[in-house]
C-alpha cells in the first residue's frame, strides 16, 4: 500500500465521517503496519499522516525508545520507536523506515507523536463484532495496549490502543 | 443584512472598563478640602460616557445606575457639593459596582440585583441626604427615578410585549426561489413555530397554465404573525431567502417605548423598524437593542461565545513603524529576486550585501512585531493605588504608594501573569511591612508609610521592585521560626541571604495573627513559582527597622530569547545569553577535585563547580571528555555560579522558543525546544534546572 494511497483515504474520511461511522455503522477502519514478524493496527482516524524516516534530536535522560524530537511544520514532535518499546525487531534506520504520525485527544488537548514501525501495510475495514478480546500474554505488551486481536486474511492483526499507547509517563512507569 | 449591534459590544465593554478605571483612578487622586475642578470634570466624562454607551446598547440598568453616579458628580463640580471622603467612598464602591454589572453582562449573566440595589441606595442617600442643593434641578430626576433599580430592563420591555404584539411580513419571492432549493413552505412551519401565523397567498402573477413553470416561484405571501418574538428572530428564518424575495418586516403595533428623563438622551431609540424595512439588501435600522440583549438568537448567541479571545490595543505608531518594516523587506526581497535571475558570479558581492540587508531587516521586522505585543507595565500598576487605599484605610495605617517607571513595557502574557504576584507582595508590604503610625512616629519615622513600586529594564529583563520603608524582616525571628517549624536544622548555619529566603518555603508565616489581607504562609512559595515559571527570579533585601525590598526579573518576551548554541559531542543545544557569564578555555591546573569526584574550577578566587554536559546528558557520540579541550561556560541559575563544560561554542542567535510539553512531556534540564535554521530541532537549557539537577 502505498503512502499517497493512504493520505487519500485518510482525506475522505473526515472528522463527521467519523461521528458517522460510530454511530451508525459498526466499521471500523484500521490501519496495518509491521512490527518484526508481527501485524499490529491503530484506528485510521488516529493516524495523522505517514512520514520516512529522518534524524531526530535526541532528548538526554528518557527511555531509549524515545528517540528524540523533530520539527513538524513548526511543531516539536516526539518519535517513539516501537519495535523497540515493544522489543520485536532490530531498531534499523533507512530512508525506507517509515513514521507513522498519530494525534491522541485526552480532553481538549490533543498531542501529536510520531511512532517508527517497519512497514506499513494495508487499511482494513473491521466489523466491529469480528473484534477478539486479547488473551493475557503474561507480557507487559499485552492487554495494556492492545485493545482486541482480529483476523484478515487468515492474519492475526493486533488493534492498539492510541490513548494508551502515546501516554509516555504510563510507558516509563513501567520500564523503570 | 441588518447591523448586528452585538459586534461592537466587545470594544464598548474594553472602554467602559477603561473608562472605570479613569474613574477610580481621578477619584484616588482628589484630595478632599482641595478639589481640583479638572480631576471631577474627568471622572464626570468617563461617566457620561459610561452611560451614553450604555443607553445605545440597551443596557438600561448601566445606564440609570450611573446616571445617579453623573447628578452627584454633576453637583461636586458645579460646586454646588461638597466633596467628602464619604462621598468619595460611595462613589468608589459604585465603580466597583459598575463593574461588576458589566462583567456580568459581558458574560451573559443575571446582573446581580441586590448589590445593584444596595449601592444604589448609598449613592442615593449621598444624593439626598446633606445635599447642599436638594432641589437643584439637576438632582430631581435622580430622585424621581424609581428606588428598585431590578425594574428597569424589565419594565422597559414590558411595553412591546403588549397584546397584538408581532410582525406583518410580506414575503415575494423572487422566480428563482424554488431553484435555490428552498421551500417557503418550511419557512412558514418555522414561523408558525414562533407564534401563531395566518397567512394570504396573492396569486394574481400566476401565468395562464400552458405557460406556467413548475420550477417558478410566482405566488408571493402577506403574512401576519402574533407573537412576542423579535424582529432579528423572524429574520433569521428568512437569512437562508433573503437573497431571493423581497421581505418587508413591520411591527403589527407600534411597540410604546417608555420615554425615560435624561437617559433617553444619548440613547436614540431605534426609530420603527418599517422605514427602513423596504429592501432587505438595504441595511435595516437595528432593532431595538434591549431586545437584542433579551433574547439573542442562536447565531449570535454562538458568535458572542468565543470571549476569552482577548483583544490588544495598540499604538498607531507602531503599526506605521511595521509597514514600514514590511516595505524595506519586500523591496529587499524583489532585489534579491533580480540578482537571481541572472546570477553570475561576479554579482556574489551584491548578493552577500543584499542577503545582509534582508538579515537585518528580518530583525527590525521580527522587532517591530514583538513591541506590538509589548505593553507598558503601568496595566499592571494602575490598579495599585486603589488596593493600597482600599487595605491602609481597613488597618488603619498611613501609606503612600509611589509609582515609578510605568510606562516601562513589557510582553502582554508577562504582564497578565505578573499581577497576581505583585497584589500578593503589596498585601504583605501593606499588612507586615509599614507598621502602625504610632509605631512610626516612636521608630522615628515619617508618621505615613511608603511602598514604591518601580519598574525598568536592565539587560533582557524587566525589573519590578517593591520597596517598603516599614519595620523590614527580624532575621532571627525568621531562623527561630523556621527551625520551630521543622523547616531547617537547628545546627544549620545560614547566610543572611539563605534566611531571608525562608520565606519561600511553603507553609512559611511569622504573622501573629492571620488576618484576611495575609499571613496564613501560602502565597510566598506559590509567589516564587509563578515568578520562575515565567523564567524570571525573585531576590529579597531586608533590613530590620528600615524596610524590605523585593525585586522581581522577568524577561521581556517570553516568545523569543537570546541564545548561545554550543556543541555537545554531535548535538545542539542552546544556552538563554541572560544566564550566560562569559566563557573560558581552562587549563588542567585550574581543575579541582573534591572529594575525588565532584570537579571545580578557580574563577577569580571562586570555586566554582563544573557540569559536564556530556555526563549530565549522556551523550555518547564525539570526543573531547577533558575539560582543558572543550570550553566552559560559566552561567548563572539561581544565584549560584557554575561552568557548564561544552565541546564548542557555536554561534549566537535569536531563537523563537517552542513547547516541548505540547506534544511531548517535561524533561529535566530543558526548558524548551526551538527550531534551528537547517529545520532541526535544538533543545533550550534550564540553566537553574540543571544547577539543581547536578547539585541534587
Amino acid at each position: 500500500m502505498s503512502e499517497k494511497n493512504e493520505n487519500e483515504i485518510e482525506a475522505i474520511e473526515g472528522e463527521t465521517g467519523a461521528k458517522k461511522n460510530a454511530d451508525t455503522s459498526t466499521i471500523i477502519q484500521y490501519l496495518s503496519f509491521v512490527l518484526g514478524k508481527e501485524e499490529y493496527g491503530v484506528d485510521i482516524l488516529r493516524v495523522q499522516e505517514i512520514r520516512s524516516w529522518e534524524p531526530v534530536s535526541r532528548v538526554p535522560n528518557v527511555p531509549f525508545y524515545e528517540k528524540g524530537v523533530v520539527n513538524l511544520r513548526g511543531a516539536i514532535v516526539p518519535i517513539i520507536d516501537l519495535r523497540e518499546r515493544f522489543s520485536l525487531s532490530k531498531p534499523e534506520y533507512t530512508p525506507l523506515t517509515v513514521v507513522v504520525v498519530l494525534q491522541t485527544g485526552s480532553g481538549s488537548h490533543t498531542r501529536i507523536m510520531g511512532v517508527v514501525v517497519d512497514s506499513v501495510s494495508d487499511v482494513i475495514s473491521i466489523e466491529r463484532t469480528d473484534i477478539q478480546s486479547a488473551p493475557d500474554f503474561g507480557t507487559k505488551v499485552s492487554n495494556e495496549f492492545i485493545n482486541g486481536l482480529v483476523s484478515v486474511n487468515e492474519r492475526m492483526v493486533m488493534l492498539l490502543d492510541v490513548d494508551k499507547l502515546l501516554l509516555l509517563e504510563v510507558l516509563e512507569q513501567n520500564d523503570y | 443584512m441588518s447591523i448586528d449591534m452585538s459586534q461592537f459590544h466587545q470594544v464598548f465593554f474594553e472602554e467602559c472598563f477603561e473608562g472605570l478605571e479613569a474613574m477610580e483612578s481621578g477619584l484616588l487622586s482628589l484630595d478632599i478640602g482641595d478639589i481640583d475642578p479638572e480631576a471631577i470634570n474627568t471622572i464626570f466624562r468617563a461617566a457620561h460616557s459610561i452611560k451614553g454607551g450604555s443607553g445605545t446598547f440597551g443596557f438600561t440598568v448601566v445606564a440609570e445606575y450611573t446616571h445617579i453616579m453623573e447628578t452627584l458628580l454633576d453637583e461636586m463640580r458645579d460646586g454646588r457639593r461638597q466633596v467628602t471622603k464619604q462621598a468619595v467612598d460611595v462613589l468608589l464602591g459604585s465603580v466597583d459596582c459598575l463593574r461588576e454589572m458589566l462583567t456580568s453582562i459581558q458574560n451573559e449573566e443575571e446582573v446581580n440585583a441586590q448589590s445593584v440595589a444596595q449601592h444604589q441606595a448609598a449613592l442615593e442617600t449621598e444624593l439626598n441626604g446633606e445635599s447642599s442643593a436638594a432641589n437643584s434641578p439637576s438632582s430631581a430626576p435622580a430622585i424621581s427615578q424609581p428606588a428598585s433599580p431590578v425594574e428597569s430592563p424589565e419594565e422597559d420591555e414590558e411595553p412591546e410585549i403588549e397584546e397584538e404584539q408581532g410582525w406583518k411580513i410580506s414575503f415575494c419571492p423572487y422566480l428563482n426561489l424554488l431553484k435555490t432549493g428552498n421551500d417557503p413552505v418550511r419557512l412558514f412551519r418555522e414561523l408558525s413555530a414562533l407564534g401563531k401565523l395566518t397567512s394570504n397567498v396573492n396569486i394574481q402573477d400566476v401565468p395562464p397554465f400552458n405557460e406556467l413553470d413548475p420550477e417558478e416561484c410566482n405566488i408571493s405571501w402577506d403574512l401576519v404573525l402574533v407573537s412576542d418574538a423579535s424582529e432579528s428572530a423572524v429574520r433569521e428564518i428568512f437569512s437562508w431567502v433573503e437573497e431571493d424575495c423581497e421581505l418587508e418586516l413591520s411591527p403589527l403595533a407600534k411597540p410604546k417605548k417608555k420615554k425615560k428623563p435624561k437617559a433617553a438622551a444619548p440613547a436614540p431609540i431605534a426609530p420603527p423598524v418599517v422605514a427602513e424595512a423596504k429592501d432587505v439588501a438595504e441595511p435595516v435600522a437595528p432593532p431595538p437593542a434591549t431586545v437584542v440583549k433579551k433574547a439573542p438568537t442562536e447565531a449570535e448567541a454562538a458568535k458572542n461565545a468565543p470571549k476569552a479571545s482577548s483583544s490588544i490595543r495598540v499604538d498607531t505608531d507602531k503599526i506605521d513603524t511595521l509597514i514600514n518594516m514590511v516595505g524595506e523587506v519586500v523591496i529587499t526581497q524583489s532585489m534579491l529576486g533580480l540578482i537571481g535571475e541572472n546570477f553570475t558570479m561576479d554579482k556574489v558581492g551584491q548578493l552577500k550585501r543584499g542577503l545582509a540587508q534582508l538579515e537585518r531587516h528580518t530583525r527590525d521586522l521580527q522587532q517591530s512585531v514583538m513591541n506590538i505585543r509589548m505593553l507598558p507595565i503601568s496595566f499592571v500598576f494602575s490598579r495599585f493605588p486603589r488596593l493600597v487605599h482600599d487595605i491602609s484605610t481597613k488597618l488603619n495605617k498611613k501609606i503612600t504608594l509611589k509609582l515609578v517607571g510605568e510606562n516601562t513595557e513589557v510582553d502582554k502574557a508577562v504582564v497578565e501573569l505578573i499581577n497576581d504576584p505583585l497584589v500578593h507582595l503589596i498585601r504583605n508590604s501593606l499588612d507586615h511591612g509599614i507598621e502602625m503610625p504610632a509605631e512610626r512616629i516612636a521608630a522615628g519615622k515619617p508618621e505615613t508609610g511608603t511602598i514604591e513600586l518601580k519598574a525598568y529594564h536592565r539587560g533582557g529583563h524587566i525589573v519590578i521592585e517593591i520597596i517598603d520603608d516599614g519595620r523590614g524582616m527580624d532575621k532571627s525571628k525568621l531562623l527561630a521560626k523556621a527551625i520551630e517549624k521543622g523547616l531547617v536544622e537547628e545546627s544549620a548555619i545560614m547566610t543572611d541571604k539563605q534566611i531571608l529566603e525562608l520565606i519561600f518555603m511553603p507553609g512559611f508565616s511569622t504573622a501573629e495573627q492571620l488576618s484576611d489581607i495575609s499571613g496564613r504562609g501560602v502565597g510566598m512559595d506559590v509567589v516564587r513559582r509563578n515568578i520562575q515559571s515565567l523564567g524570571g527570579n525573585i531576590d529579597i533585601i531586608s533590613e530590620l527597622g528600615k524596610g524590605s525590598t523585593i525585586a522581581i526579573h522577568l524577561p521581556l518576551t517570553l516568545a523569543i530569547l537570546d541564545g548561545q548554541s554550543v556543541a555537545v559531542g554531535d548535538e545542539t543545544y542552546i544556552v538563554p545569553l541572560v544566564s550566560i557569564i562569559e566563557s573560558i578555555n581552562i587549563t588542567e591546573k585550574m581543575l579541582n577535585k573534591v572529594a575525588g569526584k565532584g570537579e571545580t574550577f578557580k574563577l577569580r578566587n571562586e570555586y566554582l563547580p563544573i557540569i559536564r554536559m556530556r555526563e549530565i546528558f549522556n551523550v555518547k557520540s564525539g570526543a573531547a571528555t577533558k575539560p582543558n579541550e572543550g570550553v566552559i561556560v560559566v552561567v548563572e541559575g539561581q544565584g549560584a555560579l557554575c561552568g557548564f563544560l561544552v565541546d564548542e561554542l557555536l554561534g549566537q542567535q535569536q531563537v523563537v522558543i517552542k513547547s516541548l510539553e505540547a506534544n511531548y512531556r517535561r524533561v529535566e534540564g530543558v526548558s524548551g525546544a526551538t527550531i534551528l535554521g537547517d529545520g532541526s530541532v535544538a533543545l533550550i537549557l534550564d540553566v537553574p534546572g540543571l544547577v539543581r539537577l547536578s547539585v541534587c
